[in-house]
């Protein structure tokens, strides 16, 4: 496999990543449900981003398809250089293990695994030694002011630290990009500002944020809002 | 690198089946007592033909055995009763044997007489054997004190004997049997030599009803009296009479029971037997004898044997595919509960191979432990079948590999394809899942 470039670039004008008449549609029955219609969206490296609309208009399948979780229906896209099309599925793990992180709504730890534990998750298939994911973890668990709670299951945390928890999970391998599907939207609104804070003060140390949100207070925090409306783009830059 | 991995995937792996400690033991279970039962079952096996292998050793490979046989009634010459019926073998069979046969190195005539003896007032229920003093080279056994007979005693028709262990025991409470004299019928006969030989075998009948008793054993006997066979047949005579019923009395008259033959090598054993039976079949008018090969008879059990384990083995393999079966069962439930995992890993960089490899050896790990506590239980098995049932049992290291082995395949191959299923799904559906 090729060599990903893995060292964050800080300039905003350099696009991290170009979609081209993205689509994505799903055959039901006869019927056929268009999701996503002729996306065009380039995100520079470094840039936050909110990704805006109503539900069911296609945010968190954008979000999933910029992640290489989900595959589009047709369409170009670029990831840091690399065509996304023409990589089999254990180069498209590989990305999202490397240089994506996941922050979802439902935090979506893993239940019979500890804090550090669910922190080395990504470490662990990256092939990090035990050791060096030990410590790693350990010190995002601190950054993320989870330090005195390592042990503790995601039963035993509130819904603001887990998703604490989920961040410093996705901050695990260091990744170029950061994809937040409404990480406040499960939470009361103190720890869900707490979590944008974090959010936003990993965007200044100069990572791609990706945000998707119901919140316009966010939108109006971020450096550009893309709205989406029934699968198209409705508005595409700075509110 | 590597054996962190497997360190990791063995943690992870035990971490989640202790979740569910309860249905993992279930699970588990099915792998124990079909691991468990294949190992009991091969050692019975193992144990049942071991014990035959003995016995027909006993009766000594490079022997062959005639022994005469009543012959059909249809084939009895002259009319039925108060006439006294001569069959069977004869000391003619056994010179013509020595003289005719140059691969025979010992020929051993033998009359047997079910008797009981006396010493004071204890009494023993014993097989006589009328033999030669050569007896012990064509048979196991062994003297412990004193000396066999002699051609002395054969020439002077000696009242002496040899007792085996079991018939010593029996008679001799606290005296030393050696030189003591034992009463058998009539006649007082002294002890000049015991001898020992290997526990009894009463019950190789059940494993196969052709095998005969080892050289001059009695059913319900406790055991052997050896005297000279000159001096059987000088008290006993050859005639019997037996009284049955309204039919009147049956008078018969034998020479000899058994004469049992020691060819040089095992290759000469099948060549020497068929030579034995035509010069048998030309000399004997009527089918009395019977001829008997204990290499033919141990080739036979081999065979047996292997038939035996076929059959106790497909019936634990059978057992195991269940618990395999259940084990899948599990797993498949396993992994459509942990389906929101499984996404979850997906999405933070789990390859399919990943995800594969953890949920195979969770099974393993299931079908493995399930295979040691198997092997602890079958093992024990065993022991108390012995103790309790009173039945030889042998547990071969084989057997331990075997039933390891065949736990280890049935994890695999059960737990595959839940774990296949696993790493196939959809990661964006896994997550979708509630
Ligand atoms: N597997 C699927 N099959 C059919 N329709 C789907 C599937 N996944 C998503 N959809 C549809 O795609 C649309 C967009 O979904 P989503 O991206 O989750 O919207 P949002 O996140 O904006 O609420 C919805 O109408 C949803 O019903
Ligand atoms: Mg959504």
């Amino acid at each position: 496999m090729q060599q990903f470039n893995k060292t964050p670039e800080f300039k905003t004008d350099k696009p991290i990543l170009v979609m081209k008449q993205l689509c994505k549609s799903y055959q039901l029955g006869t019927v056929q449900l268009q999701v996503l219609r002729n996306i065009d969206v380039t995100i520079n490296s470094g840039e936050y981003v909110a990704i805006m609309g109503p539900s069911g208009s296609g945010k968190s399948t954008l979000l999933n398809m910029i992640g290489c979780l989900d595959h589009p229906t047709s369409g170009q896209y670029w990831l840091s250089g690399r065509n996304v099309f023409e990589l089999n599925d254990d180069d498209l793990s590989l990305i999202r293990g490397a240089h994506i992180g996941f922050v979802f709504q439902s935090f979506n730890l893993i239940q019979q695994l500890n804090v550090v534990e669910n922190i080395e998750v990504p470490m662990y298939y990256q092939g990090l030694s035990e050791h060096e994911s030990a410590q790693r973890a350990r010190k995002l668990a601190v950054m993320v002011g989870l330090g005195d709670r390592i042990t503790h299951r995601p039963s035993e945390l509130s819904g603001g630290e887990q998703q604490r928890v989920a961040i410093a999970r996705a901050l695990a391998n260091e990744p170029l990009i950061i994809l937040a599907d409404e990480p406040t939207g499960n939470l009361d609104s103190e720890s869900g500002s707490e979590i944008l804070k974090i959010l936003v003060d990993l965007h200044k140390q100069g990572k791609t944020l990706i945000v998707v949100t119901h919140d316009e207070g966010i939108a109006t925090d971020a450096q550009r809002t893309i709205r989406l409306f029934d699968g198209r783009i409705k508005q595409n830059g700075e509110r | 690198m590597f054996t962190f991995r497997l360190k990791r995937t063995v943690k992870l792996g035990i971490k989640s089946l202790w979740m569910h400690r309860l249905r993992s033991t279930l699970t588990t279970s099915g792998i124990i007592f079909g691991v468990s039962s294949v190992i009991a079952m091969l050692a019975i096996g193992e144990g049942a033909s071991q014990h035959a292998q003995e016995q027909i050793a006993r009766l000594g490979s490079c022997n062959i055995i005639i022994k005469t046989v009543e012959p059909p009634e249809e084939e009895q010459a002259g009319g039925r009763e108060r006439v006294m019926h001569e069959y069977g073998l004869t000391y003619a069979d056994a010179e013509r044997f020595h003289n005719s046969i140059p691969n025979v190195e010992v020929v051993v005539p033998n009359r047997l007489l079910a008797q009981r003896a006396w010493y004071r007032n204890r009494k023993v229920a014993a097989e006589v054997i009328g033999t030669v003093p050569w007896f012990p080279d064509v048979s196991t056994v062994r003297l412990i004190q004193g000396r066999f007979l002699s051609s002395i005693d054969m020439h002077y028709k000696q009242s002496v004997c040899v007792l085996d262990e079991n018939v010593v025991s029996e008679l001799f409470a606290f005296d030393d049997a050696l030189y003591q004299d034992i009463k058998i019928a009539t006649d007082y006969y002294r002890v000049v030599g015991i001898v020992t030989q290997q526990a009894i075998v009463s019950d190789l009948q059940t494993f196969d009803n052709q095998a005969p008793a080892a050289p001059g054993q009695g059913g319900a006997n406790v055991g052997n009296i050896y005297i000279p066979l000159t001096t059987i047949k000088d008290r006993f005579g050859e005639i019997s009479i037996e009284f049955s019923g309204s039919s009147g009395a049956k008078i018969e008259k034998v020479e000899l029971h058994e004469i049992i033959v020691k060819v040089g090598s095992i290759e000469e054993v099948l060549p020497t037997r068929d030579i034995l039976e035509t010069l048998l079949d030309r000399f004997h008018k009527q089918s009395d004898y019977q001829v008997v090969v204990p290499l033919e008879l141990l080739r036979q059990a081999e065979r047996t044997k292997m038939i035996f384990s076929i059959v106790l083995g497909s019936i634990a393999a059978i057992s195991l595919l269940v618990g395999g079966i259940g084990i899948m069962n599990i797993m498949l439930a396993t992994v459509s509960e942990r389906t929101r995992e499984i996404g979850i890993r997906r999405a933070l960089g789990a390859k399919k191979r990943d995800i594969i490899v953890q949920f195979l050896s969770e099974t393993l790990i299931l079908t493995l432990a399930g295979g040691i506590l198997g092997i602890i239980l079958g093992s024990s098995i065993p022991y108390f079948v012995t103790y309790f049932g009173h039945m030889p049992t042998v547990i071969t290291t084989s057997s331990l590999i075997l039933a390891f082995g065949i736990s280890a395949i049935v994890g695999i191959t059960f737990g595959l394809y839940p774990a296949y299923r696993a790493a196939n799904m959809d990661p964006i559906e896994s997550l979708r899942h509630e």
